[in-house]
């Protein structure tokens, strides 16, 4: 049995970790809310982007023009990259985890079919794992989600989409947490090169532009807009899954301190009872003693 | 008839830049510099590292832009860029780091450099610069 001391001391420092804990959770719900306004703000640039292109697609000549682009050319996979995204930190329930899991299955699955794997890591947490165990790792982008910035999407992709246009990698994927809702965040794996052409059907009513300069330099490059574009929508959901499974790591293990300061609450007066107890039986022994 | 206003958005992924009337859009084409007015046909062309200068009224303001789409459409124009930043609001000394910093890279010449990303950082940089000093 503890003494009563020990058990006092338990509690404080049972409680100093609440309050930290506790104040965690706020910020990690403070920076929550900036990063889905980050998410909300990129809509209008996306939407109208993929209107451009739908615009442009339904004017071309998709047969000859398009799917001959280098960017859309599905060639043998013999050589692939994946961008795993993290985070930089830790105390986040199994967001990094679960990337890094899934990064080392699909690399398994990768190698078992006789292919290559390049990794690109976006945050300390996959580039120090990876770099521990000696995995490939091309490029590694790490203390970027403090201060986010729409130029570290552009970089990632100038990175992977020279190396695919130089065929040194035939496919490109990246893990990363999806940020579905404040409690729901799932680890999606999504393909950006070979692009999937799934974009918006073309308005038939809408009238040609002029264009300049033509119409397939155009198309190049809103295509690689598009994949700016699509990095940049990856890094941000990754930040605001980050941030709600902070926050929900962060509540829980607030609410666990209570639980342990209830229960040690309970110790601490049971052992003050019997103290009193073995006290007044003392007393009460040494007075019948006197009286002898 | 000359002088009709037309809607206006600059938009880059992080923030709607400027949305509005104006009576002229002037951006920095791959092939040149070009000027919009209102009644302008169906127009999609890209923009190079440069400025825009929208015209209001009287005052012309600059954006420094680096890089996008240009729309003109008979409802108004869209610029989408990657990145913009009013000439009032460029921070030169900022600039001025970017621009040593980017240099520094490119003279040193190290083996992993990345030249044609610090090449575009040297670009923003300076036009970055021009654009602020020419308000």
């Amino acid at each position: 049995m503890a003494t009563l001391r020990e058990i006092r001391r338990r509690i404080s420092s049972v409680q100093n970790i609440q309050q930290v804990t506790d104040a965690m959770r706020v910020v990690a719900a403070a920076k929550l809310r900036r990063a889905q306004e980050n998410i909300n703000a990129t809509r209008p640039y996306a939407d109208k982007l993929n209107t451009i292109l739908g615009h442009l697609i339904s004017r071309m000549d998709t047969e000859t023009e398009a799917l001959t682009h280098p960017l859309l050319e599905e060639r043998e996979v013999k050589h692939v990259c994946i961008i795993s995204v993290s985070g930089d930190r830790g105390l986040c329930g199994s967001f990094n985890s679960n990337v890094i899991r899934t990064t080392t299955q699909r690399v398994e699955h990768y190698q078992e079919s006789g292919a290559e794997v390049t990794l690109i890591c976006i945050g300390r947490r996959s580039q120090e794992h990876f770099a521990r165990r000696g995995y490939d790792i091309t490029d590694a982008y790490t203390n970027i989600f403090r201060a986010l910035e729409f130029q570290t999407a552009v970089d990632v992709v100038h990175e992977f989409e020279h190396l695919y246009t130089e065929k040194k990698i035939d496919k490109v994927e990246v893990i990363y947490n999806n940020f579905k809702s404040a409690i729901l965040q799932t680890v999606l794996v999504e393909q950006l090169l070979p692009l999937v052409p799934e974009f918006p059907e073309g308005d038939t009513l809408f009238l040609d532009y002029i264009y300049e300069p033509g119409q397939v330099e155009l198309f190049e490059l809103l295509l690689s807009k598009h994949l700016n574009m699509q990095m940049w929508k990856v890094l941000l959901d990754s930040n605001a899954a980050e941030q709600a499974a902070r926050m929900a790591a962060m509540e829980n293990a607030t609410q666990k301190a209570k639980e342990l300061i209830d229960e040690l609450i309970l110790q601490r007066n049971r052992a003050r009872q019997t103290q009193i107890t073995t006290e007044i039986s003392e007393i009460v022994s040494g007075a019948s003693a006197l009286e002898g | 008839m000359l002088h009709r206003s037309f809607h206006v958005e600059i938009r880059t992924p992080e923030q709607l830049v400027y949305e509005g009337d104006v009576m002229s859009i002037r951006a920095p084409g791959i092939e040149g510099n070009f000027e919009i007015l209102a009644e302008h046909l169906p127009f999609l062309t890209a923009l190079d590292i440069g400025e825009i200068r929208i015209q209001e009224s009287e005052t012309p303001q600059l954006i420094a832009v680096s890089g996008g789409v240009f729309e003109v459409l008979r409802t108004g124009v869209t610029a989408l860029v990657e990145t913009a930043e009013w000439a009032s609001e460029i921070d030169v000394e900022r600039a001025e780091n970017a621009l040593s910093r980017a240099q520094a890279q490119l003279e040193a010449n190290a083996p992993d450099l990345n030249r044609p990303r610090a090449e575009a950082a040297l670009a923003r940089a300076k036009n970055r610069l021009e654009v602020a000093s020419s308000t």
